[in-house]
């Protein structure tokens, strides 16, 4: 027990920088949080123009999705970073970052929406017109029930994008678990155990986010048609 | 956007360092996914094997891949192999092992589910006609799964190339590096990012339009 705590040995660094390393670990949460909020809101209008919209608002989200999946999120990032401020808007690294990947991700959304709605047999709105629905009331009780099951898997893979992608705002200067690890790093040369713990870290999360993925895919898959 | 003037001069005179990062970055991305094809059918052979002592670590392996950010694995091989005294590799081919790694876990799932694919009638058929199992794999599971996988290897080609420009984050001069540098030097902040995007873009469109002419000269089914 008392070789474990000696100093130099990983726990007692581990426990020394125990501080630095939950914050980072809470602004990775929050900026995955955020960026996923942000995303599924975004995304889920984008996809109701993408789908459903005039045909120049169709070109437009089309012509917006087909540029962020054709960009690498760091360059979103930095391009992010750097040019905001050119538009006099003076953000935080952290929302520069969270913006980012949040607009990266509300594409990725968008095409999943889409992709879902369109699964949906085109006789389920065919019916529900019939029966006199309007638009709105179309979507809510017919077809997004419907398609919500089908967007829930790509909707947690996402997720899961976006808690990798935050490492990436250690590059632009985001305290997050990665660059708390690397500054713990820098101070003990322990480099090898601190990255495994980050990884660690980052497997739990994402383990998580996976298994509720599936316990919500089981709560709504209650129909089979 | 006050008073922000373009001067595209800045890239002009950057236009062969351009060039050769993103020639880079393509050669990154085409280096991984070919080590990443050889590691992802192996690994995916040893998945269907039917035995748990192989397929349980391809399965752990997969999963830890697929958990764990890239750039955190950059940085881990990057930094941590000189710990175990593993310091032959420079930077670049520090990041293709990293990204192989990488890539390897996802072929390996390709792989898997184009194997299973495969109609079992086709190696009876195999069986039947008398070839042996190594002739089995090499002349009829292997070039139909080749055409069933290979829409998912020109996706994944696409994003290793997308990936590639995390090498940045070790200062391996490819295209985001590189625009950065420019960013930094000359404070041409649109400049620099536009014809970044504006070359990835172009790339990843141009590999697409590329792989589907492959694709549908090999397509599956016509």
């Amino acid at each position: 027990m008392e070789s474990w705590m000696t100093p130099g040995s990983f726990l007692f660094e581990a426990w020394q920088s125990r501080q630095g390393l939950l914050a980072g670990l809470a602004v990775t949460l929050a900026s995955s949080a955020l960026s996923i909020v942000m995303a599924t809101v975004c995304g889920l209008l984008m996809g109701i123009g993408l789908t459903f919209g005039w045909w120049w608002l169709r070109l437009l989200a089309r012509l917006y999705v087909d540029l962020m999946r054709g960009i690498p999120v760091l360059v979103l990032i930095l391009f992010t970073y750097y040019g905001l401020a050119l538009f006099g808007i003076n953000v935080a690294a952290f929302w520069a970052g969270v913006i980012a990947l949040g607009a990266f991700a509300t594409a990725h959304v968008a095409e999943n929406f889409r992709g879902a709605v369109e699964s949906v047999p085109a006789g389920q709105m065919e019916a529900a017109k019939a029966i006199g629905l309007t638009f709105p009331k179309r979507l809510w009780y017919v077809i997004l029930p419907q398609a919500v099951r089908r967007m829930l898997p790509p909707w947690v893979n996402t997720g899961l994008e976006i808690v990798k992608g935050t490492t990436l705002l250690s590059i632009i200067g985001v305290v997050e678990l990665l660059l708390a690890s690397q500054q713990v790093m820098a101070r003990n040369y322990m480099i090898i155990d601190f990255y495994l713990l980050a990884m660690v870290m980052y497997l739990i999360i994402n383990f998580a986010i996976a298994q509720l993925g599936g316990l919500l895919e089981r709560r709504f898959s209650y129909l089979r048609y | 956007m006050i008073d922000y003037h373009f001067d595209w001069g800045v890239i002009a005179r950057n236009a062969d360092k351009l060039t050769d990062a993103l020639l880079l970055g393509l050669w990154l991305a085409v280096v991984s996914l070919a080590i990443g094809c050889v590691i992802g059918l192996v690994t995916a052979y040893a998945r269907v094997s039917g035995k748990w002592w192989l397929s349980r670590p391809v399965w752990l392996y997969v999963e830890f891949i697929r958990c764990t950010p890239l750039l955190l694995l950059v940085f881990f091989l990057y930094f941590g192999l000189p710990e175990f005294d593993i310091s032959f590799l420079d930077k670049t081919q520090s990041f293709i092992l990293s990204l192989s790694l990488y890539a390897g876990a996802y072929m390996s799932e390709v792989f898997r589910a184009g194997l299973a694919s495969i109609p079992k009638q086709y190696v009876e058929a195999a069986k039947a006609i008398g070839l042996r199992p190594w002739q089995r794999q090499a002349y009829v599971v292997l070039p139909v799964m080749f055409r069933i996988t290979l829409p998912s290897v020109s996706n994944n080609l696409i994003s290793l190339f997308k990936d590639t420009s995390l090498a940045a984050a070790i200062a391996v001069p490819e295209l985001t590096f590189t625009a950065r540098q420019i960013n930094a030097n000359t404070f041409r902040v649109m400049e620099s990012w536009l014809t970044a995007s504006a070359l990835y873009l172009a790339t990843a469109y141009l590999i697409a339009l590329v792989l589907r002419q492959i694709e549908r000269r090999y397509a599956a089914i016509r």
